[in-house]
């Protein structure tokens, strides 16, 4: 139970510094309004692509910000390791583990609260939306928070320090804005794309959102890349590999210098 | 004939004690040396233990392997009975610790910083804001924080808070959970006088209290006398071990020098009569204070010069900090006379 608490601990640490950075609550919820509006309105060429696009880049948005700001956050480990708080946390008695499922949890939840005012922002901008769909979508978009934060741990583990995370992280988060199709429709991508497609872990994020909405819809064969199930599947076998991963290599790296 | 050099003190564990560190060693990952490099000593329950040495000695890495947050190279190392390297959580369950570097949240009030200290120690349960925390968790907040004179200030972000107040919440978090052994890694850095007069008077009074064993870590002579035992480390190394006096008796060498006109005379007469000398010009004999005006009585020779060298503790202990390190292998610098002196012109 100790160790349940100290997660929760863990967790509500990085939400109270998140709540109390007025920078950063501005920052990340223009950052998806001017995805939307914006991006949005640039990549639409007036094409009809058979389904409503304002939609189509909205819920890219959506799942890549719950991916993207689960998978940033865990730039935290970093600076609670300059800022000198982490030993305070090595040398308490609770697991490695916990340590790391805990900033996960923390940094999964301020991801959530962007995607909720993502979700108010689309009522406002009359994007459709229904009960069964938000509550379809719920528990995937909390499976895609793991699934950042356990990809953003793996990254972090590997990083020296803040100023490596700010140059690496938009190398690795950039081009998956298009191989996820964010913006952008991904179903005839050439054969070199298509294959950098398939390794961009945030296409899995963005396709389980929009099979969920478009389910039993007409636009669900134009839209949606793989079936619910295997997008799941993906994000549980790949996301383990990489929390386990991430985890060893963080404990490693922390302990064995 | 030369004098010989005074050899380390060996580490001589007692069978009851807290701490016990045999043959540490450490060395980074892609360091071309040992950062701590074979160090021994033992620590008993209630004692008051410094590791003195200059910056970059080990200390500090030796501290981070007592406490966990490091992985010995080799050595074998236990705190409160437990293995650091296999045990790990136990250890961390029996010991408080306060960092060279604060390790405070600034973003937090200085009750969050210690409710989720509370929290990680399985003291309490997490509860979101401090009036849904247990009465027995709140009631030690007050009280430690009455002692330490922050009581108006700990629902205050810690942002707000002085070097002294930071350092005084850091160990206000780190007795939350009454740890039997408290780590202190340098805690005066940065703190003005009058601050580190505080704290210390507040570490006796933790002490005698709850008869909590103290190990410290400093650069500070007068920090460290105040331990019962002193450990110097320099270069990864121990080079003296015991209590202040017994440190002070291994460091400063008193020593005589004396010098005549028939310099040859005065060599033949010390060797004839057995006193050990060194030296080419003034001759150095190691006499303790006392035994001065003996040695002087028993020289024949006319002598134009004679020196009594004095050391202070400090004197020495910079001699000893101040030197090469060793190469490996070849075993802890041995320590030498240095510093002060009264002289006698015959």
């Amino acid at each position: 139970m100790t160790e349940v608490h100290a997660a929760a601990a863990i967790a509500y640490r990085d939400v109270l510094k998140f709540l109390r950075d007025r920078a950063r609550i501005v920052g990340t919820f223009v950052f998806p309004i001017v995805f939307v509006v914006i991006l949005g309105q640039s990549f639409n060429t007036g094409a009809d692509f058979g389904y409503d696009y304002r939609t189509f880049v909205f819920l890219g948005v959506l799942g890549q910000t719950l991916f993207q700001s689960s998978a940033l956050g865990m730039i935290s480990l970093i600076e609670d390791r300059e800022n000198d708080f982490s030993q305070a946390i090595f040398v308490a008695p609770i697991s490695r583990y916990t340590i790391v499922l805990g900033k996960i949890g923390g940094e999964g939840i301020v991801a959530l609260v962007q995607g909720l005012f993502i979700l108010a922002f689309g009522l406002l901008i009359r994007v459709p939306l229904d009960w069964p769909q938000l509550l379809a979508m719920l528990p995937a978009a909390v499976a895609i928070c793991l699934f950042g934060g356990a990809f953003g741990l793996l990254v972090m583990a590997n990083l020296g320090g803040q100023r490596a995370a700010n140059q690496v992280f938009p190398f690795l988060m950039l081009p998956q804005f298009f191989l996820a199709g964010v913006f952008n429709p991904i179903a005839n991508l050439g054969p070199v794309l298509s294959i950098a497609s398939a390794a961009a872990p945030m296409r899995y994020a963005v396709d389980l959102l929009r099979g969920l909405y478009y389910a039993g819809r007409p636009e669900h064969a134009q839209v949606v890349l793989l079936p619910v199930a295997w997008n799941l599947a993906v994000i549980a076998v790949v996301g383990t590999a990489l929390l386990l991963a991430g985890t060893a290599m963080f404990v490693r790296r922390e302990r064995n210098r | 004939m030369e004098a010989e050099p005074v050899p380390p003190i060996p580490n001589q564990p007692t069978a009851e004690a807290v701490i016990t560190v045999e043959g540490l060693v450490k060395r980074y990952r892609g360091a071309a040396a040992n950062a701590v490099d074979g160090v021994s000593f033992d620590v008993a329950p209630g004692e008051f233990f410094a590791l003195l040495g200059p910056n970059g000695a080990g200390k500090t890495t030796t501290i981070s392997v007592l406490t966990t947050t490091l992985l010995p190279t080799s050595g074998s190392v236990l705190v409160a009975g437990h293995d650091v390297a296999r045990d790990a959580a136990a250890v961390r369950r029996a010991a408080g610790i306060i960092f060279q570097s604060p390790s405070l949240d600034l973003n937090l009030t200085a009750e969050e910083n210690v409710r989720f200290h509370a929290v990680l120690y399985g003291l309490a349960p997490m509860r979101p804001t401090f009036a849904l925390m247990p009465a027995g968790y709140k009631a030690r907040v007050h009280e430690l924080a009455e002692v330490l004179g922050i009581r108006e200030a700990v629902f205050h972000p810690v942002r707000t808070f002085s070097g002294g107040m930071k350092r005084k919440l850091e160990i206000l978090r780190s007795l939350i959970h009454r740890p039997r052994i408290l780590f202190l890694d340098e805690p005066t850095t940065g703190l003005d006088p009058s601050s580190r007069r505080s704290l210390w008077q507040y570490l006796e009074t933790v002490r005698q209290d709850g008869g909590t064993t103290m190990v410290l870590t400093t650069h500070y002579l007068e920090e460290a006398e105040k331990a019962d035992r002193i450990c110097i480390i320099t270069h990864g190394r121990v080079v003296s071990l015991g209590t202040p006096a017994r440190v002070k008796a291994d460091l400063v060498q008193n020593y005589l020098l004396v010098d005549a006109a028939d310099r040859a005379a005065l060599k033949a007469e010390l060797s004839r009569s057995g006193m050990a000398f060194s030296g080419d010009g003034p001759l150095r004999l190691d006499t303790p204070a006392a035994d001065v005006h003996r040695v002087l009585r028993a020289i024949e020779t006319p002598l134009h010069l004679v020196q009594t060298h004095t050391p202070t503790l400090e004197d020495a202990y910079l001699e000893i900090v101040e030197r090469p390190a060793a190469p490996d292998g070849a075993g802890p610098p041995a320590p030498l006379p240095a510093g002060g002196e009264s002289e006698a012109a015959a």
